[in-house]
């Protein structure tokens, strides 16, 4: 790649880190458990638009950022958002034409993947059970990807991240 | 199923190693550290050099709620104050009076141990830390403090709140450290009764209000209302200090072991401040240990 391609990643990365501002900020306990995963939204929504760019690398890279910055265990939530941002790079050419709300059921099947992946990593290094809240953040993900979407084509556009 | 698209995309967009191998690659590496974190605990060093990397982020979202403890202090109104001032003073009186018998106990105490021709020292160095208030990982129970290897805390140290034990310091950054709760499904601590010293071990189950004793007998005399202190048998906390209350008690027709249900009884939802304590050292702890064990065996058992 030229010094021309690396137009912009502070772009990328400074999205990135808002949402992982965003899933640290505390909230309140009626709206803890509704969280949705902004960080594997952000990573999808850039592998569909760039993903001649942003892809495994980029996923597995925030992914461990984001395990120390929660506390999980190393690797966790790399694990997920590198499969999740492989599928998207893979299907982007499908999923960008999608109508929106079809668009959105993809991606929600995408985030339920990243959830999925993480409750098997927990599940297999012996941690408890968590209840079917547990899902929960991937709807309100869903609902939240219109918004997210048009802000960061937005931000994308205004900074022409190339 | 996937091959054809492959070969007709592979040359426009993907240089180096397929689109397949990358994630497989990646997929190994996570799986592969998950497992070195989990069985070993042998990233510290990348955890803490991480950490350094993410700690602007944790402490901007802590900032928010730093902000609003300020402005309820600056808001607050007199009449609040001077009650608020009134029960610290009234607090402060009691605790002073409680002080004053318990260092008269304390000389007594080392007089006793004197004679006895042992020597546990009691005073230990303590630090006051403040959780950042940010959201970790909501299925395992952690909390983030806001003083690291700067300020001398080791993995292992324990930290408590003003009414007892919450928990042991996991991972030290330079300027944060990360301390597991005493309810973490991966957290077990030595107790005993306080009313007869029965010994045994207060695990976490994952719920903040919860922990579970195991492998009590039916016959063993645990009531509810018990007090769990510390035993200090596994080295890393000091004796004697508060846990949990037991309550309730099961016995259950057909299993060996009675489940036990304690409350801890730190606040762990709700400190904003606790307390590092520097642990007696390694030598004097062995002494302390193998003497305690000598009492048990020849007290007979239990």
């Amino acid at each position: 790649m030229t010094a021309a391609a690396h137009k912009g990643t502070w772009v990328i990365l400074a999205s990135l880190a808002a949402a992982l501002f965003l899933t640290l900020l505390p909230l309140p306990d009626w709206v803890q458990d509704l969280r949705p995963q902004w960080v594997a939204m952000t990573l999808i929504y850039w592998a569909l638009t760039l993903p001649g760019r942003v892809g495994v690398f980029w996923a597995w890279t925030t992914g461990l950022v984001m395990d120390v910055a929660v506390g999980s265990l190393l690797g966790q939530h790399a694990l997920g958002f590198a499969v999740v941002a492989w599928l998207a790079v893979e299907l982007h050419q499908r999923i960008r034409v999608f109508p929106p709300v079809q668009q959105a059921l993809t991606v929600w099947v995408l985030l339920l993947l990243e959830r999925l992946l993480a409750l098997w990593v927990s599940g297999a290094t012996g941690q408890p059970t968590p209840t079917l809240w547990y899902w929960a953040p991937t709807l309100a993900g869903v609902l939240l990807w219109p918004w997210l979407l048009s802000a960061l084509r937005n931000l994308h556009r205004r900074f022409a991240v190339a | 199923m996937r091959r054809p698209r492959y070969k007709t995309i592979k040359p426009l967009f993907v240089q180096g190693p397929t689109a397949v191998s990358r994630v497989l690659i990646a997929a190994g590496l996570s799986i592969a550290l998950i497992v070195a974190d989990h069985r070993q605990q042998r990233l510290e060093q990348l955890r803490s050099t991480l950490a350094v990397v993410v700690y602007p982020l944790h402490y901007l979202a802590s900032l928010p709620d730093t902000l609003g403890q300020a402005l309820q202090g600056r808001l607050a109104k007199e009449e609040e104050l001077r009650r608020s001032n009134r029960e610290l003073q009234r607090d402060n009186l009691m605790l002073r009076a409680r002080m004053q018998q318990f260092e008269s106990l304390e000389s007594e105490n080392r007089r006793l141990r004197d004679l006895l021709g042992s020597s546990i020292r009691i005073g230990e160095r303590v630090l006051i830390a403040e959780l950042l208030s940010v959201d970790l990982d909501p299925y395992r129970q952690q909390v983030l403090i806001n003083k690291g290897s700067a300020t001398g805390i080791f993995p292992g140290q324990p930290v408590l709140d003003a009414n007892a034990v919450m928990g042991q310091v996991v991972q030290v950054n330079p300027l944060t450290s990360s301390v597991l709760l005493i309810t973490d499904a991966s957290h077990a601590l030595p107790v005993q009764i306080n009313r007869n010293g029965l010994r045994t071990i207060a695990a976490g189950t994952g719920l903040i209000n919860r922990l579970e004793l195991s492998h009590l007998p039916n016959n063993a005399d645990v009531r509810e209302g018990d007090l769990l202190v510390t035993s200090g048998l596994g080295g890393h906390f000091p004796p004697g200090y508060p846990v949990a209350r037991v309550a309730e008690v099961r016995h259950e027709p057909g299993k060996p072991f009675a489940t036990v249900i304690a409350t801890p009884t730190a606040r762990l939802d709700r400190s904003r401040e606790v307390l590092l304590v520097w642990t007696l050292p390694t030598s004097l702890l062995d002494g302390a240990l193998t003497e305690a064990q000598t009492k048990t065996s020849a007290g007979g058992g239990q």
